[in-house]
C-alpha cells in the first residue's frame, strides 16, 4: 500500500490526466471526476485488495469496485492506468472510435479493471450488492466497493438497494458518495433538495461515516473505520465523502457548469499550472 | 398427422420450478432471485433444498436486475424472476445496461406472460415482451410451449453461458411434449410434416396450432406445424425451407403485432423466400380481465383462428 505523500502525489497526476484527457477528448465529464479523485485513488492506492497482475472480471479473492456515476470515467481510467492495469498513453484515447476506454465504462472492450459496465445512473449499488452477495455465497472474505454521486442517489433504484443489503447484511458492501453537491442543472438542493442525507442512510439500516473527501488521511481512516463497523454490526457502510465539484482547479471548482464540459486549450494550460506534474503526463 | 397427447394439464411455471430445482440440483452456481412472487415463480421447491441459494428481493425488481448482475460477475447463475411485464417493461434499462451491454450471465425468468395471465387484466398482462428483449443485442429470447418443454428450456438455459430471456405463463394448459427431451437452444422444432401450408407458433399458441393442423386434416389440407420455441436466435433454415415448400406462412404468438415473432418471421421471408403470410397475434392493444380461455377467444388466438387464417393464406 501505498504512503500518503505517495497518494497525494499519485492524485495530482490523475487530475493532470482528467483535465488533459477531456481536453483532448473535447467532451467529457472532469467536474465529478476532479471531486471524486482523492476517494478512488486512496481505494486504489491504499485500500483495496485488487491486483492488476492477476484482476479478472469475475473478482475471484480480490476485492471488487463498481463505479455507479459512470461519467466519473476520466477519473477511474486515470486510476486505473496509474494503478498499473494498462498503459497511461492510453488516456489519450478517450471517447475515440475504436478505444478500449469509452465514453462511459464499458466491458465490451475488454478493459482491464472493469468489471461492469454503468453510465445510466443509479444501479451500481445494486451491482455492488450483487458481488457482495456473491461472494459471501462463495464463502469469500473480500470486499466490494462502490462510488456513486450525491445526485445520482435521486434514482429510486438507489434505496431499492439500500433496503437490500442492509436486510441481507451486506457486511462486505462499502459504498461511498462523491458528496459534492452539485449535479448537471445545478446545485442538488434546487434541483431535487435531499434533505438530511446521512440521516436517511441511517435509517435504511446502513452505517454512515461523514468525512472530508480531499484529505487523503481521513478518507483512508474513513475506509479502515467502515470495515470495524461493519464487522462489528453486520450492516453495510455508507461512506459519505464531502467534495467539491472541480477540486484542484480554481475556475472549476464548486460549480455544477463542469460537470460535463471539456476545457479549451487555453483553459487546459492553465489548469496545467495548478496541478503538479509527478508521474510524468501520458 | 402426427399425433400429440395431453398428458394433463400443468402450467408452464410449475414446468419452470421443476427445470430450476433441477438445474440446481445439477450446478452449485445456480441461484434463484425474486421480486416478492416466490409462490408464482414456482420457487418453492428450490428455495426449500437450497435456501441459502435463493435470495428474496421485496418488491424491488429494478435492484433485482443489478444484484443478479452481480452475482452473475462473481461467477453465479442467477436467475431473477417475476411477472413477464415487470422483469421486462418495467426494468428495461436495467436489462439493457446490466445484463445485455454488460454481458452478464443472467436468465431473466418471466412468468404470467401474454393475456393467459387472465383475471388481473391489462396492467399485468404484457404483449410487448419478446419485442422487448428481442431488441436487446445478444439476448437469447426463449418461449416454450409446455410444461415438459418448459422445464427442459430451463436446464438449458442454466447450462448456457449468455443472456437468457425465458417466457413462460400462468394457466394450466395441455402437456404434450416428451418429457425428458434435452432442449436445444436456437432450434425450431418441426412438431408436424405437412406441404400445403406452415404453421409457425411459440409458446401456448403451440398446442391451438396443433389442434388448428387436425382440423385442417379433416378438410384435406395437410399443414406443417414448427415451434419456434426459441424466438432469438431464430431458426432461419427451418423456416425457409417450410416456407419455400408450402409457399403460404402463418405465424401465431400470444403476444401483440409490433416486434413478436411474425414480424420476426416476415422479415426472414421478405430476404430469403417471399412468401404470403398471414398473423395470429393480440394486434395493437391491450389486454383486460376475463378466464384465459375468455381473452384467448375473443383476441382471435385459438386454434379456429389458426385455421381460418391458413386458409385465407393459402387462397392469396
Amino acid at each position: 500500500m501505498a504512503t500518503i505523500e505517495e497518494m497525494k502525489k499519485v492524485a495530482s497526476q490523475v487530475r493532470r490526466d482528467i483535465i488533459r484527457m477531456v481536453c483532448m477528448a473535447k467532451s467529457g465529464h472532469p467536474g465529478g471526476s476532479l471531486s471524486s479523485t482523492d476517494i478512488l485513488t486512496t481505494l486504489y492506492f491504499g485500500v483495496m485488495k485488487q491486483d492488476p497482475a492477476t484482476w479478472t472480471r469475475e473478482g475471484k479473492g480480490q476485492d471488487m469496485f463498481i463505479l455507479s456515476a459512470g461519467h466519473l470515467a476520466p477519473v477511474y481510467y486515470a486510476v486505473l492506468a496509474r494503478a498499473g492495469y494498462y498503459p497511461a498513453s492510453e488516456l489519450a484515447t478517450l471517447r475515440q472510435y475504436g478505444s478500449r476506454i469509452q465514453g462511459h465504462p464499458s466491458v465490451e472492450h475488454d478493459l482491464p479493471g472493469v468489471s461492469q459496465c454503468s453510465g445510466s445512473l443509479g444501479q451500481g449499488l445494486s451491482v455492488a450488492a450483487g458481488l457482495a452477495l456473491g461472494k459471501k455465497m462463495s464463502g469469500e472474505d473480500s470486499y466490494a466497493y462502490v462510488l456513486c454521486g450525491d445526485g445520482e442517489t435521486e434514482e429510486g433504484q438507489f434505496w431499492e438497494a439500500a433496503m437490500f443489503a442492509a436486510h441481507h447484511n451486506l457486511d462486505n458492501l462499502i459504498a461511498m458518495t462523491d458528496w459534492n453537491g452539485q449535479q448537471i442543472d445545478g446545485p442538488v438542493d434546487e434541483v431535487s433538495g435531499q434533505g438530511d442525507l446521512e440521516a436517511k442512510w441511517k435509517a435504511f439500516g446502513w452505517n454512515t461515516i461523514v468525512a472530508d473527501g480531499h484529505d487523503i488521511e481521513a478518507i483512508l481512516n474513513a475506509y479502515n473505520e467502515a470495515k470495524k463497523i461493519n464487522k462489528s454490526n453486520g450492516k453495510p457502510c455508507m461512506i459519505l465523502f464531502r467534495t467539491e465539484m472541480g477540486h484542484g482547479v480554481d475556475f472549476m471548482a464548486g460549480t455544477h457548469k463542469w460537470h460535463g464540459k471539456a476545457p479549451s486549450e487555453e483553459q487546459c494550460a492553465e489548469a496545467m499550472k495548478q496541478l503538479e506534474e509527478t508521474l510524468g503526463d501520458f | 398427422m402426427k399425433k400429440y397427447i395431453d398428458t394433463g394439464k400443468k402450467d408452464t411455471r410449475s414446468g419452470f420450478g421443476v427445470g430450476l430445482l433441477e438445474a440446481g440440483k445439477a450446478d452449485p452456481r445456480v441461484v434463484a432471485l425474486t421480486a416478492d412472487l416466490k409462490g408464482s415463480l414456482k420457487m418453492d421447491a428450490f428455495a426449500a433444498e437450497f435456501p441459502d441459494r435463493f435470495v428474496q428481493c421485496g418488491i424491488a425488481e429494478a435492484n433485482m436486475v443489478g444484484v443478479a448482475s452481480g452475482l452473475a460477475i462473481t461467477g453465479k447463475i442467477p436467475f431473477a424472476g417475476s411477472f413477464a411485464e415487470f422483469i421486462t417493461g418495467r426494468v428495461y434499462d436495467q436489462i439493457r445496461q446490466e445484463v445485455a451491454y454488460g454481458h452478464t450471465n443472467v436468465k431473466l425468468a418471466s412468468s404470467h406472460a401474454g393475456i393467459t395471465l387472465g383475471e388481473d387484466g391489462a396492467t399485468h398482462q404484457t404483449m410487448e415482451d419478446i419485442a422487448l428483449m428481442r431488441a436487446l443485442p445478444g439476448m437469447v429470447v426463449i418461449n416454450p410451449c409446455d410444461f415438459n418443454q418448459t422445464k427442459n428450456a430451463t436446464i438449458a438455459a442454466a447450462k448456457y453461458d449468455g443472456p437468457v430471456y425465458l417466457r413462460f405463463g400462468r394457466p394450466s394448459v395441455p402437456n404434450f411434449t416428451p418429457e425428458d427431451e434435452p432442449f436445444e437452444i436456437g432450434k425450431a422444432y418441426v412438431m408436424n410434416e405437412g406441404k400445403d401450408v406452415t404453421i409457425i407458433a411459440t409458446g401456448h399458441l403451440v398446442w391451438e396450432a396443433l389442434q388448428a393442423a387436425e382440423a385442417l386434416e379433416s378438410e384435406g389440407i395437410c399443414a406443417e406445424v414448427i415451434n419456434v420455441a426459441t424466438i432469438k436466435p431464430l431458426d432461419e433454415a427451418t423456416i425457409v425451407a417450410s416456407a419455400l415448400k408450402t409457399k403460404g406462412v402463418v405465424v401465431a404468438e400470444e403476444h401483440n403485432s409490433a416486434g413478436g415473432l411474425g414480424e420476426l418471421v416476415a422479415g426472414v421471408l421478405a430476404r430469403r423466400a417471399p412468401t404470403p403470410m398471414e398473423m395470429v397475434n393480440g394486434g395493437d392493444r391491450f389486454g383486460q380481465s376475463g378466464t384465459p380461455k375468455e381473452l384467448m377467444a375473443a383476441y382471435g388466438l385459438d386454434a379456429a383462428h389458426i385455421a381460418k387464417a391458413a386458409k385465407k393464406v393459402m387462397n392469396r
